[in-house]
């Protein structure tokens, strides 16, 4: 009887200003697994890690995270389910008027009553496990792109989650930061005993570190399975994408009338 | 040209109607602010951060400002009152201006656009830049912890504010009436305590820039919260605020103004 | 910014805002002159209160000694009731006369008393019996033209 999974999403519908954004989802995130969510902008990709953080609410189907159906929690129960659950954003999202240490310790100041000394021993401990314990007293307006990521990162397990949710962690950075923050996501899981979403669509960094993909094609999945289910499949939507094409289902032309026509056919501008 | 003229129609309607349905929107904002204000009252020293940033920063502003209306008052009211002997009802004439209008209204609108535009500005990056999000997933409420604190700051500032305004101007009115054209010192000031009331003129004025501090704090909280997340959703939020806040302190000055000195 | 030198910048700020509502209230309003202290109540009846307002000032000797707090209309005399609110530390005598009076030529009106001799103070609640009505201006001067027009017929 294997353990029941930490996220699982039963025929997930969202809906936004009467327009589909995800139909029938069906998801599941084992314990201490790393799971990526891949396709292109705008499938639906970030929408299902909200659902799963709870700042959206399914228009239809079951979301249960940890065991608790989050369509049947009230607002007290979602915030402390979140204290169990970690976010690093796009770029970081650190508090800007707070210096790298405060930034780390908020949650720990804010959820708890520990005292100052232990607070900066766990601190440092998190800096460090990210490797930026030296940058402690710098503000967030200093760092790298990189490095801003990382206290992020920090700061994301500050109080020891059960899950860690990704979004787009590997936007815009340079190679070395790529594979150090590829590193850190695998290392982090393992260490910790947790599970990891990842959303993105970096296909090199992140079938190195995965162990299940799930492709979000217009809302739906289309195609799941281990990084080398992924490599070697044959579905189109799949192939273009992991092996970057220009043309096939996702096609080039942004729809338009036939080129002939539209050559002969219409005035020209100006004059 | 029937067809435009409905279309025009249309639009006029649906434009009053978005304004209307954000009225509501914005009261609802401001009932959650208040609700959710346990934390800035519990842990104070949030409020008080803010109240730096918004009122004393606000400080040089107000005071530089006051002294110069008040000097203005002083300058163009003898100008005026000697014409019919009564240069002595200077003091009379600068004090109740301040104290029951200039003082709650000018160092609102000056209020409103450094300290009012600020929070807008501060919040809409926030929110622009995903720290709102992120305070949220970390369960933390982001109206507690960043709203309501503003809010309360703007609320305590104002009237402070306008009340060092009306100071400083009576001051730069006996600057210029007293030190420099010469009205006499003792019926400047006994003239003024004679004539303003404590209870009419002081107290409405404190009332008025509270309610003025309401307002610009509640317009400014809430479309920094509101905006749109990106670089022009923050600056058009933060030139509605000081536009807004603007609007509605004068429409809400005559309201307060008819309501308090009717027949007086 | 730490938080100390935070939190002496902000208690500055309102310690400084404070004083100045505290120097308008004292300095530039009437707080310190107005009563704050207990008072007492009388009434008075008048033929014509001319144009005296609620909160106008009671004056004994040209001082200050309280404010009306309430102007009626009785329908069965036909004469206006004023009610005062009078200083606690000043009594005045039951023949007291109360006149109303202009400060200035177009000044606003208060009520003026004037102290007789009798020994028996007005008390709590009471009714002054002697008043004399405000001078309406139109009256003054048809009386003035009626008698200039006397004199001149008499001249005749």
């Amino acid at each position: 009887m294997s353990p029941e999974p930490l996220v699982k999403l039963t025929d997930v519908n969202f809906a936004y200003n009467q327009r589909a954004v995800l139909k029938g989802i069906n998801m599941t995130i084992p314990r201490g697994k790393v799971v990526a969510i891949m396709g292109l902008s705008g499938c639906g990709k970030t929408t299902t890690l909200r659902l799963i953080g709870g700042q959206l609410k399914a228009t239809s189907g079951e979301v249960r995270v940890a065991g608790q159906d989050l369509g049947k929690l009230d607002n007290k129960g979602l915030y402390a389910l979140r204290r169990r659950m970690g976010m690093l954003f796009q770029f970081g999202a650190l508090f800007t008027d707070m210096s790298v240490y405060d930034n780390v310790a908020f949650a720990m100041r804010e959820h708890t009553d520990l005292p100052d000394e232990l607070i900066r021993d766990m601190v440092m401990m998190k800096l460090h496990a990210v490797g930026l314990r030296a940058a402690h007293n710098l503000m967030p307006a200093e760092l790298s792109g990189g490095m801003a990521r990382r206290v992020a990162l920090a700061r994301a397990i500050a109080l020891d989650p059960l899950l860690i949710m990704y979004d787009e962690p590997f936007a815009g950075l340079d190679p070395i930061s790529l594979s150090v923050i590829g590193e850190l996501i695998r290392t982090l899981n393992d260490a910790l005993g947790i599970s990891s979403v990842i959303v993105t669509h970096d296909i090199q960094e992140s079938l190195k570190i995965v162990d299940y993909v799930y492709f979000v094609s217009e809302g739906r999945i289309v195609a799941e399975g281990t990084p080398d289910d992924i490599r070697h499949s044959a579905e189109p939507y799949v192939h273009q994408f992991v092996w970057g094409e220009a043309d096939g289902p996702v096609s080039f032309h942004y729809p338009a009338p036939a080129y002939g026509e539209q050559i002969y056919r219409e005035a020209p501008r100006g004059r | 040209m029937g067809d435009s003229l409905i279309t025009a129609l249309r639009g006029l309607g649906r434009r009053v109607t978005d304004r209307v349905w954000r009225l509501g929107f914005a009261s609802r904002f401001l009932l959650t602010t208040i609700l959710y204000s346990g934390t800035a009252l519990r842990r104070f020293h949030l409020t008080i951060r803010e109240i730096y940033f918004t009122g004393v920063l606000s400080l040089i502003i107000i005071l530089v400002s006051g002294l110069f209306v008040g000097m203005v008052l002083g300058l163009q009211g003898y100008d005026t009152l000697q014409r019919y002997g009564s240069s002595e009802a200077l003091g009379i004439l600068v004090a109740l201006s301040l104290v029951r209008e200039l003082g709650p209204v000018v160092a609102a609108l000056l209020f409103a656009s450094r300290a009012g535009s600020a929070i807008t500005a501060e919040i809409g990056l926030m929110k622009a830049t995903e720290q709102l999000s992120a305070m949220e997933m970390m369960a933390v409420h982001p109206i507690a912890r960043v709203v309501a604190p503003r809010f309360w700051a703007g609320v305590i500032s104002m009237p402070l504010l306008a009340a060092l305004f009306s100071a400083m101007g009576i001051f730069g009115g006996y600057l210029v009436g007293v030190q420099l054209i010469g009205v006499d010192e003792g019926s400047f000031w006994s003239q003024m305590q004679a004539s303003v009331d404590f209870r009419e003129d002081i107290i409405n004025g404190v009332i008025k820039s509270f309610v003025f501090g309401i307002i610009i704090s509640w317009i400014a909280v809430f479309e920094g919260y509101d905006c749109e997340p990106t670089a022009e959703g923050v600056s058009g939020a933060t030139t509605r605020t000081v536009v807004t806040s603007s609007l509605a302190i004068l429409a809400a000055d005559f309201f307060l103004t008819a309501i308090m000195f009717r027949g007086t | 910014m730490n938080r100390t030198t935070l939190d002496l910048w902000v208690g500055f700020f309102v310690a400084v805002g404070i004083g100045s509502l505290l120097f308008l209230a004292l300095k530039v309003g009437n707080l310190a002159s107005s009563s704050t202290g207990e008072t007492y109540s009388l009434q008075a009846e008048f033929d014509n209160i001319g144009g005296l307002k609620v909160r106008a000032p009671v004056k004994s000797a040209g001082v200050v000694v309280g404010r009306v707090t309430e102007v009626r209309f009785d329908p069965e005399s036909y004469r206006a009731v004023v009610a005062m609110s009078i200083d606690e530390r000043y009594k005045f005598p039951r023949d007291t006369i109360l006149t109303i009076n202009t400060s200035g030529i177009l000044g606003e009106q208060y009520i003026g008393f004037e102290v007789g001799g009798d020994t028996e103070m007005l008390a709590d609640g009471q009714t002054v019996k002697k008043t004399q009505s405000a001078v309406v201006l139109e009256k003054l001067i048809s009386q003035f033209m009626f008698n200039k027009a006397q004199e001149d017929g008499a001249k005749k």
